[in-house]
């Protein structure tokens, strides 16, 4: 009997242990090995985060689920690895610290035969002061939505940034990232959105002043370098789509920034042109950096090796090609297929856990050496796709033997489907549906836009919005592992 | 003033393209948007098969 630990039970994680189970059956045991007790479906939370959603709506506990899957389920965090075992016993093992209420701290040894690292980011609140509160979580400064707990509390402060408004108090509000490295614009240009269509609800948008600060180089760069997409018989660039949607909104931007400094009512930020500036708020809601979870790594002696398994970022090394050099090298064959590690083959990292080998936004810094530019995006779709592939190749490999075939997901070969919420309402509601294909352009393939456009396009209204609406209520049921979750696509 | 040209007013929207009332209604019309509902599922099932 082989055992397959898994790191991580987001969506990654999550799809990775289930399907694994399901295709290894009781002959091997399938570990998951999560600090939370509960899963969450994050694209969600930017709705509880404006009241549309409670934190019920957008969590389940995890519990039940792996125990009628005949996962075993450790609530704990990983903090080491150790692949080459102790001096005196070559099982590689990981060691676990427990979070459940009653064995909080405890530590555990759990020997595995395959590993794979799917612990998603670490939310690197500290990397910008005042924008973490020092110890390593959100500050007191601005809100967060990046968990349902803090999109609960973001919503209690709106509220109260909505009230003011109806008392004639005007309100500034400043939405996007707090660092000049972020990720995951997607998430807080669905927030500032959905912000802007609650207020007009609500009556108060007259007496709110809503800006987005970025670190895109241009609107609409959402860490894939902008796309090119089909919309009205054109062929446009999202920097069109998205300065239209702004505009239409009434929404100023800042672009081109990296947040050096939150105070009290205050960001500090410089521009790509190096000049500093400084933006008032009374409501913020800034997107973190990412970085890797801190795992670290040791040799049979005890002597440090993370510097091998993962990159200084912190996140896991994997068959991608790392030295591709200045940007005008990058192809799409730099990316990762099947995410294994180059050093164990046991070893696997899926969804954001794994390092990318370079951006896919063109690099830009300031003359001051800031670099300012979005990391790449590994959520969603192509989290779940690499999860799913991981998946495979294991059970491959445990059935066939480590010379089986391993799986390839490259995004560079993948597309993704994308739903930004610009508003929630069955008959008021918007969101922007896009496709993009592949996830990274691939400009050998498609000289003209590094994709195809044929299968990028991208379009606002109503419809969006009902999508948006059933892919919450499919991909809950499909993590349930209700019946016929295996038919919904990841 | 028609609502679209509202906005045009401040300096940095002044060079992209705001949506008029024809596109703005068609935006939430039921029926309209129940086609583009089928049309965008279809594009999307098409990707995702692609990507699989």
């Amino acid at each position: 009997m082989a055992r397959l630990i898994i790191m991580g039970g987001g969506v990654s994680g999550h799809t990775t242990a289930t399907f694994a189970k399901k295709w290894l059956g009781d002959d091997h045991e399938v570990v998951v090995v999560t600090p939370n007790s509960q899963w969450n479906w994050i694209p969600s939370n930017i709705w509880v985060g404006v009241g549309q959603m409670t934190k019920k709506d957008v969590v389940f506990p995890l519990a039940p689920v792996y125990k009628k899957a005949g996962i075993d389920f450790r609530q704990a965090l990983a903090t080491e690895i150790h692949p080459n075992g102790k001096a005196d016993d070559d099982t590689p093992y990981i060691v676990i610290s427990s979070t459940e209420e009653g064995k909080d701290g405890q530590t555990e040894e759990l020997t595995y035969d395959y590993l794979v690292n799917a612990t998603g980011p670490k939310l690197n609140f500290d990397a910008t002061p005042g924008l973490g509160n020092g110890k390593g979580e959100l500050g007191g400064y601005t809100v967060s939505v990046c968990t349902a707990d803090h999109a609960v509390h973001a919503n209690l402060e709106l509220k109260q940034i909505f009230e003011k408004a109806k008392a004639g108090e005007r309100q500034k509000l400043l939405i996007g990232t707090g660092h000049g490295m972020c990720t995951c614009q997607g998430a807080a240009f669905e927030y500032i959105f959905n912000i802007e269509h609650e207020a007009r609800k609500a009556g108060v948008r007259d007496m709110l002043d809503i800006k987005w600060i970025s670190n895109e180089s241009f609107l609409g760069d959402f860490g894939m370098g902008g796309l090119h997409m089909k919309v009205g018989g054109y062929a446009v660039s999202s920097k069109l789509f998205a300065e239209s949607l702004y505009a239409e909104r009434n929404v100023e931007w800042i672009i081109g920034a990296h947040v050096n400094k939150v105070d009290s009512g205050k960001v500090h930020y410089e521009l790509l042109d190096g000049t500093m500036h400084e933006e008032e708020f009374d409501f913020s809601m800034l997107i973190p950096p990412f970085a890797g979870v801190g795992l670290k790594a040791f040799d049979k002696d005890g002597s440090d090796m993370t510097d091998t398994l993962f990159a200084p970022n912190g996140f896991m090394k994997v068959d991608a090609k790392y030295d591709a050099g200045a940007y005008e090298n990058w192809k799409a064959s730099d990316w990762p297929e099947t995410y294994q590690n180059p050093t164990f083959d046991n070893i696997f990292a899926a969804g954001i856990a794994f390092a990318p080998p370079h951006l896919i936004s063109k690099p830009m810094s300031s003359p001051n050496g800031t670099p300012i530019n979005p990391t790449p995006p590994r959520t969603g779709m192509p989290a779940g796709i690499i999860g799913k592939a991981v998946a495979h190749s294991v059970c491959d490999m445990i059935k066939e033997g480590e010379a089986a075939h391993l799986h390839k997901a490259s995004m560079a070969e993948m597309g993704a489907a994308c739903v930004a919420s610009a508003g929630k309402g069955v008959f008021d509601g918007q969101a922007a549906a896009m496709t993009v294909y592949p996830v990274v352009p691939d400009f050998e393939k498609y000289p003209g836009t590094g994709r195809d456009t044929d299968y990028t396009f991208g379009e606002i209204g109503l419809a969006g919005h009902w999508i948006k609406h059933i892919l919450h209520h499919m991909f809950i049921y499909k993590a349930k592992l209700k019946p016929g979750w295996t038919l919904i696509p990841e | 003033m028609k609502q679209e040209e509202v906005n045009f007013q401040n300096e940095q929207f002044n060079l992209t393209m705001i949506p008029g009332k024809f596109a703005r209604a068609m935006r939430n019309n039921l029926i309209w948007q129940f086609i583009r509902f089928m049309v965008i599922n279809i594009k999307m099932l098409i990707v995702v098969g692609k990507s699989h």
